[in-house]
């Protein structure tokens, strides 16, 4: 082994490094946010409405599903680019995550709203409470226990597909990574120190998760 | 109280209720007795609203609760409704439970609400309580926790949709103690029970329902003492108590 | 009108050959991972419900492949392999990175199975004389199976679609044959459209019967 290891140009950049991650984090969570509004939307479409709505649902659910998440990502970049349609880089990836967390969290909304049984719905009207207020204070609020373990699994799914912005050009912790690398041939030791960083970011998250949940669900 | 005329309801093909005449004055305690699937249940549901029906006249408090023009929020709100399966809230603290409705449907302040649900609660004899997570709570604690719940709103009637039926054989007591107790403060209620000692004792009218028909109704000593229908002879050799 | 076809620089039926090649290595590449991948993800999770000591120190390294994103291990394990004097090609670097990644979800997955089965369960296994390996093979493997078979057609699922980032080595799979395409052709639209079809195609049904089957086995 006749390598010579060299990890002071990554020290250099370690402060551009963690920058970048931060891009990592705002678009992941950019991306749960409007993930959990559109996944929600697509559940209860799919749970209640009839007609083409309902096929669209179905349609954007299984596809984000059943297709590559880096494929999603290369027809927000370069597909819609045939309709003259060209986004920016950091608007692709959140269009390409945003599109494939709903998918996956709609379905795991649909079985956390499965999960909850029709009795509740019925003691929440006989009380007189109004469905918005059924669903928004009696159904929801449980919905988003069930829901809340594989949440914080697609929010790490999240953090790791975003690496894939460095294929679309984006400058998040991996574009930023492979920039440095290039520039330096250091191709291992940046990507070393980059794994290390995602590493430490999901423990973050999960650790982070844990503690939210239990404050939030005391029962 | 409650006038139900000419009352029709089915499910899809299925017929459950075939022409349902009741009146409850205010005040009555009726009990709903009769074999499973002869419809009581699905009475209380039309009642309360939960269920559409297909041909007759619902009276509440003199409001017609399957008019058009009905608002069936509001109607329900005069209406308590104690269910089989307890359905305490899992994510609301016991005292949560009873304040929220006070607070979002008859929008009393919070600390109004809270004052009313814990009325509620003391009465139940749940005081002690108040900061619990229902899954701490037996089913029967559960259950007079969802009598409180409805209690909370104030309502002119009570409608018990076989409260004591998922309960253990020891907890039933506690339950039906607390309906008693209403009972003797004069609150109207229906209460569909299988129960049949407790629905002679509370009772001052007893109905027996036979494939969605009311067979025989009459006041509960006669009813139990002298049962006239062979069907409810029937019923009553099977469920002796 | 036959001559014209080869000037013309637009998707051709011998360009759909192309893909349909692609598609079988990818096929390929993820019908070994998956397969190898398991064999050992199941070995590992025997390991990791059997000891404390393992489940600690072994569990942090499974860890490691599932916190760190796919696309950084394939960039760092090609970069290092060299380094410690082995010549791969990128199918090869390619095939190693996917199969760990694979080992380590199954692991996780099979250590679930195992626990699912329950100790009182395999105590009464015992209790009937069954040595270790009978009560592994008659009931932890059949009641386990069952468990998390459907998590375990997610697992394959998910590596099938994370095949795709194979195409960063330089291994010709279908997504680096769609890219190769696009750049030629301009058809952006088209050629994914064939791609995610053709992963869709292969996914949609298998995940759809898994589901079906834990509907049926959860009654």
């Amino acid at each position: 082994m006749d390598y010579n290891f060299h990890w002071r140009p990554v020290f250099k950049s370690l402060p551009d490094l963690l920058e970048s991650a931060i891009l990592t984090l705002e678009v992941a969570i950019l991306s749960m946010i409007l993930g959990i509004i559109f996944g929600l939307a697509l559940s209860l479409i799919r749970i209640h409405v009839k007609g083409p709505l309902k096929w669209f649902a179905i349609s954007w659910i299984e596809l984000a599903r059943n297709t590559p998440a880096l494929l999603q990502l290369f027809f927000f970049g370069f597909g819609l680019g045939a309709f003259g349609i060209h986004f920016s880089p950091f608007l692709i990836v959140l269009m390409g995550l945003t599109f494939n967390n709903s998918g996956y969290l709609a379905e795991n909304f649909r079985g956390g709203f499965n999960s909850i049984p029709d009795t509740q719905i019925r003691a929440s009207l006989s009380l007189g409470m109004n469905h918005f207020q059924t669903y928004t204070r009696i159904i929801i609020p449980q919905v988003l226990r069930v829901v809340y373990h594989p949440m914080t699994n697609q929010m790490v799914w999240a953090v790791l597909m975003s690496s894939l912005g460095m294929l679309v050009g984006f400058r998040e912790l991996s574009g930023e990574t492979q920039f440095f690398a290039s520039k330096t041939y250091r191709i291992f030791e940046y990507f070393a120190a980059t794994a290390v960083i995602y590493y430490v970011i999901v423990k973050i998250i999960l650790g982070a998760a844990r503690l939210m949940a239990s404050r939030l669900f005391k029962y | 109280m409650i006038s139900i005329s000419n009352l029709y309801k089915s499910y899809g093909s299925l017929e459950v209720l075939k022409g349902i005449d009741l009146n409850i004055p205010k005040g009555e305690v009726l009990s709903v007795i009769g074999s499973s699937g002869s419809g009581k249940s699905t009475l209380l549901y039309c009642i309360n609203g939960l269920e559409p029906i297909q041909k007759g006249q619902i009276i509440v408090d003199d409001i017609d609760v399957h008019a058009k023009e009905t608002n069936l929020n509001s109607v329900r709100q005069n209406m308590g409704m104690v269910f089989q399966q307890w359905n305490s809230f899992p994510h609301l603290t016991v005292l949560e439970n009873v304040a929220l409705a006070p607070k979002i449907v008859s929008k009393l302040s919070k600390s109004d609400a809270l004052e009313v649900a814990e009325k509620q609660l003391l009465h139940v004899g749940l005081g002690d309580k108040l900061s619990q997570y229902p899954s701490a709570l037996s089913g029967g604690q559960q259950q007079r926790l969802a009598i409180a719940r409805a209690l909370a709103m104030e309502p002119k009637c009570m409608l018990f949709d076989e409260a004591t039926s998922a309960l253990d054989p020891e907890l039933v007591g506690e339950v039906l103690d607390t309906i008693r107790l209403l009972a003797d403060e004069g609150m109207t209620m229906i209460c569909v029970t299988h129960e049949m000692g407790f629905a002679r004792e509370v009772s001052d009218r007893v109905a027996f329902f036979h494939e969605g028909k009311i067979e025989e109704i009459n006041q509960a000593e006669k009813l139990f003492g002298s049962p006239k229908s062979k069907y409810l002879q029937k019923f009553l050799s099977k469920v002796k108590t | 009108m036959e001559s014209s076809a080869t000037y013309f620089s637009g998707f051709s039926l011998n360009d759909l050959w192309f893909l349909g090649e692609a598609a079988l290595r990818t096929l390929w590449i993820s019908f070994l991972a998956i397969s190898i991948g398991s064999l050992i993800g199941i070995f590992l999770g025997l390991a990791l419900s059997v000891s404390r000591i393992f489940s600690f120190t072994l569990g942090a390294i499974l860890d490691i492949f599932r916190s760190v994103p796919l696309i950084i291990q394939l960039v760092l394990f090609f970069n290092f392999a060299p380094i410690i004097g082995l010549r791969l090609n990128p199918f090869e670097a390619g095939l190693i990175v996917l199969t760990v990644y694979t080992s380590a979800y199954v692991a996780n997955v099979a250590r679930g199975g195992i626990e699912a089965v329950g100790i009182p369960m395999r105590q009464a296994a015992r209790s009937l004389g069954m040595n270790y390996w009978q009560d592994l093979r008659y009931v932890v493997w059949p009641i386990g199976l069952r468990a998390v078979f459907p998590a375990w057609v997610g697992v394959a699922l998910g590596v099938m679609k994370d095949s795709a980032l194979v195409s960063i080595l330089g291994y010709v799979e279908l997504l680096k044959a769609s890219q190769i395409l696009m750049t030629r052709t301009q058809e952006a639209i088209l050629i994914l459209s064939i791609a995610g079809a053709f992963y869709f195609a292969l996914s949609y049904p298998i995940s759809y019967y898994a589901t079906r089957l834990e509907q049926r086995w959860s009654k």
